[in-house]
């Protein structure tokens, strides 16, 4: 693979993914409605039903919408990992994937390469809702929006990751809302991005917080939470990365035509 | 049943001479279902096969193969000397190929389409202009590039998918029933097109069910149940079964039964 050929496909790809982004106005719309809704109604609804004690990284009592951030942050992370592997799913049925997939290239880089051009979405995606947060008066420390860029990104990454594993897994585009509900429900709700998860643990229930431990994106969440306070919460910074090494190794497994998805799908063009 | 005894000796002729694509003995089954069995084939430099089969015959399943979206169970299949497996990325840069179903975006222009697919196989800049400026010329689209895929007729889109598979100039053509759904003006102007790719030394495999496109070949390998029938010129293969025309050979080989699979 010369570099030369990587870096025009690269560039290629992530072109063209954000030409599509452009043209589907409504998605945009729809990735900051959403976390928005969360910040300015639910938050407001529920500031007083949740007295937030001072937990790290926070040094004083913060309002209920400053806790919800990276939090929110992570949702616009969780869904665009997400729509890009629907992109995927799509892009199987439509054919495109085909084109892609016969590019002389080797197939872990064309998929790397989809990866990082939906990250590239996603954090985009992140930081414009960063700014209309603060122009809501939510405020993070304005050194926090460079410390937490890297943590972002590998968050990002790693639920892209997620969502380049699932449309392995997932094969028909009508089977995706399914899945979603499936995915995307759990995993924010059963993390510390509403509520810190020793509230869990104090109304006794321990499973959900337990669960919450396994949760990939509790711990993008948290990393993301450290990072906008410019602390380092190693730990879980460390689980993002593993569980991106791992989704992004299984997903590339599933795209090899030995075994995964193409071979389950029977001799039924892909 | 059988292969016929004449079918193995013409590919491996074909082998020797240094065929641009080169397929031994491949099986790939689904299951219980054999999807090929045993199929040998060669093409030339600067040579049109015509891959004729009815539906089932096998002939997606092959090209699935060709394109390295699926391996084969046993066998080896090479592109320019380079084995799709050992070698996919070696292979599938020699290798240019029309989708049966459609591969373009119908939001982009035609040009941005073909940027794309040049991008793919690592060209850009000037280069990729260059190269996408005369693969619209050839086929005559220059006028509508700009225009998005959405607005072009069926035959145009095709034409559009023929030049993209031309710009990164490959030796190997691979057309998996690249006609289907065009009317007899456009299927015969897309035939033509890729008969005169023969001069430019592109060696072409062409996937067909419609006899009057393989009497175009220099050559023609009936498929049939995943196993090669017969292979020769259009006319031998008429006069080897004793009948006027090759259709009626090919109705007379494959039986007329046509699977819906």
């Amino acid at each position: 693979m010369r570099l030369s050929h990587a870096w025009f496909a690269l560039q290629a790809i992530t072109g063209r993914e954000i030409a599509k982004f452009v043209r589907q106005g409504g998605r945009f719309a729809s990735a900051l409605v959403r976390p928005l809704l969360w910040l300015v109604v639910f938050a407001a609804g529920f500031q007083n039903v949740f007295g937030v004690s001072i937990i790290p990284p926070y040094d004083t009592y913060i309002p209920y919408q400053v806790y919800i951030v990276p939090g929110l942050l992570g949702m616009v992370l969780l869904f665009n990992g997400m729509q890009s592997s629907l992109a995927m799913v799509y892009d199987r049925e439509m054919g495109m994937m085909r084109l892609l997939l016969t590019a002389p290239l080797p197939r872990w880089y064309l998929l790397f390469a989809k990866l990082l051009a939906g990250t590239l979405l996603s954090v985009l995606q992140a930081y414009v809702f960063l700014v209309i947060a603060w122009l809501f008066g939510v405020e993070v420390p304005w050194m926090g929006w460079l410390t937490a860029l890297p943590v972002i990104v590998l968050a990002g990454m790693m639920l892209g990751a997620l969502g380049l594993l699932l449309s392995v897994q997932v094969r028909q585009l009508e089977n995706f809302a399914g899945t979603m509900n499936f995915v995307i429900f759990p995993m924010f709700f059963v993390s510390p991005a509403l509520y810190p998860l020793w509230k869990l643990e104090e109304s006794g229930a321990a499973i959900v917080h337990a669960v919450a431990q396994w949760n990939p994106f509790t711990h993008a969440v948290e990393a993301i939470r450290f990072a906008l306070y410019g602390q380092l919460a190693a730990s879980s910074l460390a689980i993002v990365v593993g569980c991106l090494a791992v989704f992004f190794t299984l997903a590339v497994r599933g795209y090899d035509p030995q075994r995964g998805m193409l071979r389950r799908a029977g001799g039924k063009p892909a | 049943m059988n292969p016929s005894p004449e079918a193995i000796p013409t590919g491996a002729a074909a082998a020797k001479e240094g065929a641009a694509l080169d397929l031994a003995d491949v099986r790939k089954a689904y299951g219980a279902r054999e999807a090929l069995r045993g199929v040998t084939l060669a093409v030339r430099r600067g040579e049109f096969v015509a891959l004729l089969g009815p539906n089932g015959a096998g002939k997606s399943t092959l090209f699935q193969l060709l394109t390295g979206l699926f391996n084969a169970d046993s066998g080896r299949l090479a592109v320019c000397g380079h084995d799709i497996r050992k070698a996919p990325v070696a292979a599938l840069a020699h290798l240019g190929v029309v989708f049966q179903q459609s591969t373009l975006d119908l939001d982009l222009g035609v040009a941005a389409n073909l940027s794309f697919h040049a991008a793919l196989h690592g060209l850009g800049g000037a280069r990729a202009r260059d190269r996408v400026a005369d693969a619209l010329a050839r086929l005559g689209l220059t006028e509508r590039a700009r225009d998005p895929v959405r607005e072009l007729s069926g035959g145009n889109r095709r034409k559009v998918e023929l030049a993209r598979a031309l710009v990164h100039e490959p030796a190997v053509l691979l057309m998996d029933e690249a006609t289907v759904g065009l009317d007899p003006a456009s299927r015969r102007q897309l035939l033509d097109e890729v008969l005169a790719l023969r001069a430019r030394g592109v060696a072409v495999l062409w996937a067909t069910h419609l006899v009057d496109e393989a009497e175009a070949a220099d050559r023609v390998i009936v498929l049939h149940r995943g196993q090669i029938l017969a292979e020769g010129r259009p006319q031998e293969l008429a006069e080897r079964a004793g009948t006027a025309t090759l259709a009626d050979a090919f109705l007379q080989m494959t039986g007329g039964s046509e699977r819906s699979d």
